[in-house]
């Protein structure tokens, strides 16, 4: 099969300085499944949002099908055949199923106005034709996860893709949810289309790909047929170094609770309930891992127990006192720390200084303040402190966050969140997208203070780092605990992903395990 | 000594440098931009430039009038600048200075206090009127979550009318020809400074506010929370800092600093209430605080080259056949050409590019 | 007395009403798209002089027209262009054209007319009023509705054509998309910028004829700064309208009812400057109500949820 995509020498510095594609090459033959595998932060996105033309090569050349092309926008990659399912998904809430499907290219009549019975035939004839169960009048803010992630394929081929690229698409299903994608992309190839395919999951890369080729810190380090390399030798080549992620840690040795969560819920607007009703303990010396399918409640637990928001019922002890009614200030002054799931949004703010990052939550402090002035000598000297004991990468304290990588910038969240030696630590998606070496560096700080008695609760939609980091686990599904595990040793993926699922639920009984004395 | 420059120029920051070069370019086109306006509308263009150029130094009067409106512009450059810190488009200030300076007149009018302390007091209840103005559209934010952009642009129509129903029912003579007020005791009236000019002690006053809102901006920890609520209001928030109390000291006192402009100009610059509309301040403070990116430091100088052209342009209009208005469309296309972030970009990305390449 | 229940009175509030509705639909279509188009006060004050110069010496109502409509469109194509493509931060681009427009006005009415205060010189047109047939003979009903100028009903229209353009064309569908989310209409390869582009040009379009009413219909001159905020106050009338055409047509006509009753107010004694603030304590008024009226909704919702459905709560 001749290549209909191959890219040549593509180098890509984006404003802020970074280099994201070192000069790498890459090629794709027709009819196959080519997997991008790397390390978060390696490059890969770039790369596909060039191939794609929602940015542009720095330097570079770009053969479609032989032919030197440079696709300006996404628009003409469209036109030349080429679909791309993003990272994160690229819908329209208000509009239906079949309005999202559409857009761009929406059947027309009377030439400008917008033929709907029109767009809901073609969606489900589309959705037909591929074997999708969707309900093409359905408002998309209704659609679950996986039912979104379809609209996204339904639309790059309603758009007449033959190229279809895939960005992480199994990071945010359930393993069964993975295993249906997994058919449906095999029943694409079978029909001719071309699939990229990116993850860093090399299990998933081994069942699905016909060739794949790695990248490692912006250059690409390979490519090989699937069925002549293993796994090991994969992830070689994604991290450059043998005997990846492993972890030193001792057995937990959990004391009382510190934490008492007692039916606690949160209700949003349409009279649902997305937090229902949960409870649970938090032990001293102990990591308690949280799993779900995203969107599951977790991020409303993690924010009425950092104060964020407020709870609509029940209570959550800490040290005695309910907190779920209490200011973030105060919570934060008893000794809980939080490292929030976002954190170029909430962890940080990316024109101030590193200093001024660290400071936030100890300004108000009587060893850094006179009661009105800052005393910026021993702050410097306590932020030059905080950069060397974590290891963050930088010129001087006084540099812009926004100037660090994205590992360096959770290093100073990390930083400033430890440095009180804090009883509880709410750790949202502690490491999500950045290098191996910052994650398994804040993995190892999490043991440390776990060692030291601290209480923390690892929420994560990486399934490997909470079975790899947490000592228990609870797993939510709709606002639920459905699952409670006091030994993470004794469970699999696999069992974690019916309960994720809703397949399978503990009884009562077994979930009331998770609440402590 | 031209290699020296050139080391210290190449190890400044990327962004430093072409953040210079940008912020000069914008100045040059909005030059020439003039240049051409000028040429285009004047039968006497040469003539009508060196009135703008170089009217504000023909003597000390002249130069006199550049720090006098300096001295408004400043306090107003301030005002907005503490708002824009704290990331809010409050642009209550114009309606503040006018109440502010109202209040002034009607204190200085009312009060029977002796001369010293009466413009101090008059001084201070104008500022704190000045407070309320745009604290007002904060509040309403913060309790309602109506945007303050829309609610302190109307507060500015109603603190003139406010203030001309105030001064037109009770403190109007009926002597002076036009519309104005009784006449203030002399005595509190501020003091001139410079013989020859009316340059008065507010400028004193000024100096002293530049000094406190620079350190308190950069130097207090209200002043930290402030700029942290500027820069990421959620990550403020997710601190634990309250950044509802932020927004409303940050509004509070930002319009106290509009409002002591006008009480500063009231009894600096008149001897009655005489303003028939409101001061050509309207956006002012806008130019100066966007000049000076919000520095307080530079809010001094932004003041000063503003005020500078305003008085060339004055000296223009009066002397030649241009307009005084030209300046409006001058202003206005600084601040846009000093905004324009992607303006230059090609330029900038080329640095970038050339950076990311030396440096492998 | 004040009459406020009298057809002439109705005649008012539509008579101004009409040029914060034109803004009114142009905010509507800029929020829609997702920007912030604060400089309507200049493309109406702009277009208001444009219109009344391309009249005055064309004695052309047409050219008079197509004038004012470029001068809108100036500026909202320099406010698209600035923040757009140069990317300026829209607020201040557009305080900026509201400065320039204040002082550029009048340098440019100098420049032509030797006038600084208003275009008394130069003799310009106005857009006919227009009886309609039928409904002018109605008594009262005739009397409130019928013999307006035509930009009003012109205005009345834009309503109905703004509400149709976004809910039913294919362009609708897309201004909206990227108003919601410009990465989703990126994907499908719709081009934000230029659909951006779009939005403010036809804020620019409609806010013309705000301004051209000014100048050309309601009056007969332009005169410095006459627009005095409504460009801001069609945005409060947008946002209260929920950027949907028909809330901001009741909305906008509040805030013109409020205008009428303030000229009520004065012909009865009341001193002009207590009247004057009316329309704009009016606005914030209607704000907070708004805002607040928003926040019992939700908080409505919350509490019944938790007293009919949570026992734990008991
Ligand atoms: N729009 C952007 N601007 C600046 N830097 C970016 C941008 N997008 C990605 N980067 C940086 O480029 C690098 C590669 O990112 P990405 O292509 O997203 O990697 P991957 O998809 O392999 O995780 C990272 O260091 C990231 O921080
Ligand atoms: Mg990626």
């Amino acid at each position: 099969m001749p290549d209909i995509i191959t890219m040549k020498q593509m180098y890509k510095v984006y404003p802020n300085g970074i280099v994201a594609n070192d000069y790498v090459d890459f090629s794709v033959k027709e009819g196959e499944i080519h997997a991008l595998v790397g390390e978060n932060g390696a490059g890969k996105t770039t790369l596909m949002k060039i191939l794609f033309g929602i940015e542009q090569a720095t330097t570079g050349e770009l053969y479609h099908n032989g032919q030197l092309v440079s696709f300006q926008n996404p628009q003409e990659a469209i036109k030349a055949g080429i679909g791309m399912v993003h990272q994160h998904f690229m819908q329209v809430g208000s509009m239906t199923v079949a309005e999202n499907v559409v857009l761009g290219s929406e059947p027309k009549k009377y030439r400008f106005l917008l033929d709907r019975k029109k767009a809901i035939d073609d969606t489900a004839e589309i959705a037909e034709k591929y074997k999708f169960k969707i309900d093409p009048a359905m408002r998309l803010d209704e659609c679950s996860v996986g039912t979104r992630q379809k609209i996204e394929i339904l639309k790059a081929l309603f758009h007449g893709a033959k190229v279809i690229i895939l960005d992480e698409p199994t990071a945010v299903l359930t393993p069964q949810e993975t295993e249906e994608l997994f058919r449906e992309l095999k029943g694409l190839k079978e029909r001719g289309h071309t699939i990229i395919f990116i993850s860093h999951k090399l299990n998933e890369v081994k069942e699905i790909s016909d060739r794949v080729t790695v990248m490692r810190s912006a250059k690409q380090t390979g490519t090989y047929d699937t069925e002549s390399i293993s796994k090991e030798e994969i992830s070689n080549l994604m991290v450059g170094r043998e005997g990846l992620w492993e972890l030193t840690k001792g057995k937990a040795t959990p004391n009382e609770s510190i934490i008492t969560v007692n039916n606690l819920s949160v209700m949003d607007e349409q009279r649902r309930y997305l937090l229902d009703h949960i409870s649970f303990s938090m032990r001293k010396g102990e990591i308690l891992g949280v799993v779900g399918v995203e969107g599951n409640g977790q991020r409303e637990l993690v924010d009425v127990l950092t104060g964020l928001n407020k709870a609509s019922g029940g209570s959550i002890m800490f040290k005695g006192e309910d907190i779920s009614k209490q200011s973030i200030h105060h919570i934060r002054e008893m000794g809980l720390s939080h490292i929030p799931e976002d954190r170029m949004t909430m962890g940080v703010a990316t024109e101030a200084s590193i200093t001024d990052n660290l400071l936030s939550i100890y300004f108000d402090k009587e060893s850094f303040n006179n009661g009105v002035l800052l005393d910026q000598s021993s702050i410097d000297a306590w932020a030059k402190d905080r950069v060397k004991e974590y290891a963050i990468k930088t010129k001087s304290p006084n540099a812009q966050v926004r100037s660090l990588s994205g590992g360096n910038i959770q290093k100073v969240v990390v930083a400033r969140e430890f440095s009180n030696n804090p009883d509880v630590v709410i750790a949202d998606q502690p490491t999500r997208g950045i290098d191996v070496g910052a994650a398994q560096f804040i993995h190892n700080k999490l043991i440390e203070l776990r060692d030291q008695g601290a209480s923390i609760l690892l929420v994560s939609a990486d399934l490997s780092e909470v079975l790899d980091v947490s000592d228990s686990l609870f797993v939510m599904y709709e606002g639920k605990i459905v699952a409670y595990f006091d030994d993470v040793t004794n469970v699999s993926a696999m069992e974690l992903g019916r309960f994720m699922l809703g397949i399978e639920a503990q009884d009562e009984e077994q979930i009331k395990r998770g609440i402590y004395a | 000594m031209l290699k020296l420059i050139k080391q210290r120029w190449l190890d400044q920051p990327l962004d430093n440098r072409f953040e210079s070069i940008r912020f000069s370019m914008a100045i040059v086109i909005s030059l020439i931009v003039t240049l051409v306006l000028v040429l285009l509308v004047s039968n006497e263009p040469l003539f009508a430039l060196q009135q703008l150029f170089l009217g504000p130094l023909a003597s000390i009067r002249k130069f006199g009038n550049v720090i006098e409106s300096m001295i408004p512009l400043t306090f107003l450059g301030l005002s907005v600048a503490i708002m824009f810190s704290a990331r809010q488009f409050n642009l209550g200030s114009s309606g503040a200075l006018f109440l502010g300076g109202t209040v002034t007149a009607v204190v200085v009018l009312t009060l029977p206090l002796p001369g010293f302390v009466l413009s101090v007091v008059a001084i201070l209840l104008g500022a704190f009127t000045g407070g309320l103005v745009t604290l007002i559209p904060a509040f309403i934010k913060l309790r309602f979550g109506a945007s303050e952009l829309v609610s302190s642009l109307m507060m500015n129509f109603i603190a003139l009318n406010l203030g001309f129903f105030i001064i037109l029912n009770y403190y109007r003579d009926p002597q002076a020809g036009s519309l104005a007020s009784f006449e203030f005791p002399s005595s509190s009236l501020l003091v001139q400074l410079i013989p020859g000019t009316r340059i008065h002690t507010g400028l004193l006053l000024l100096f002293i506010m530049i000094v406190l809102i620079y350190l308190f901006i950069q130097k207090t920890k209200w002043g930290y929370a402030l700029r942290m609520t500027g820069f990421n209001k959620s990550f403020a928030t997710y601190s634990g800092i309250s950044t509802g109390a932020v927004i409303l000291y940050s509004q509070f006192l930002g319009g106290i600093l509009a409002g002591m402009a006008g009480s500063v100009e009231m009894l600096g610059m008149y001897d009655r209430f005489r303003w028939q509309a409101m001061p050509t301040y309207a956006f002012d403070g806008v130019i100066v605080a966007v000049l000076a990116k919000n520095k307080p430091q530079y809010i001094p100088l932004a003041a000063f080259v503003l005020s500078y052209i305003r008085i060339g342009a004055d000296t223009m209009s009066v002397n030649s056949d241009v307009s005084f208005q030209v300046i409006a469309i001058i202003q206005g296309l600084i601040i846009i050409m000093i905004a324009a972030n992607a303006f230059l970009a090609k330029y900038r990305q080329r640095l970038v590019v050339q950076e990311a390449i030396t440096n492998d | 007395m004040i009459n406020l229940l009298t057809p002439e009175f109705f005649f008012t509030v539509i008579r101004v009403t009409t040029p914060i509705l034109f803004a009114a639909m142009a905010a509507i279509i800029c929020s829609k798209s997702g920007v912030i188009n604060i400089a309507l006060e200049s493309i109406m004050l702009t277009a208001a002089l444009t219109g009344v110069l391309a009249s005055g010496f064309s004695q052309n109502i047409f050219i008079g027209m197509v004038g004012g409509i470029l001068g809108g469109m100036f500026i909202a194509g320099a406010l698209a262009y600035f923040s757009l493509y140069l990317k300026a931060d829209i607020i201040l681009v557009g305080i900026a054209l509201n400065l320039m427009a204040v002082g550029g006005t009048v340098f440019v009415m100098f420049v032509f007319t030797g006038d600084r205060g208003s275009t008394n010189s130069i003799r310009s047109l106005q857009f006919p009023d227009v009886n309609i047939p039928l409904l002018q003979d109605i008594p009262v009903v005739g009397t409130a509705l019928s013999g307006h100028n035509i930009l009003t009903y012109l205005a009345i229209l834009s309503v109905i054509g703004v509400w149709f353009f976004l809910s039913k064309t294919t362009y609708g569908l897309r201004l909206r998309s990227v108003g919601e989310n410009p990465d989703a209409a990126t994907s499908v390869g719709i081009d934000v910028r230029k659909v951006k582009l779009v939005a403010l040009l036809i804020s620019g379009f409609l806010g013309a004829f705000g301004g051209m009413y000014m100048s050309m219909a309601y009056l007969s001159v332009f005169s410095t700064n006459m627009v005095a905020g409504r460009g801001f106050i069609s945005l409060a009338a947008a946002s209260m309208g929920q950027a949907n055409p028909f809330g901001t047509l009741l909305a906008a006509s509040f805030f013109g009812l409020m205008e009428s009753v303030s000229y009520q107010l004065q012909a009865i004694g009341i001193p002009a400057q207590i009247v004057g603030m009316v329309p704009y304590v009016s606005v914030i008024i209607g704000l907070v109500l708004y805002a607040q009226y928003q926040q019992s909704l939700q908080k409505k919702k919350t509490l019944s949820k938790q007293l009919k459905e949570d026992p734990n709560e008991a």
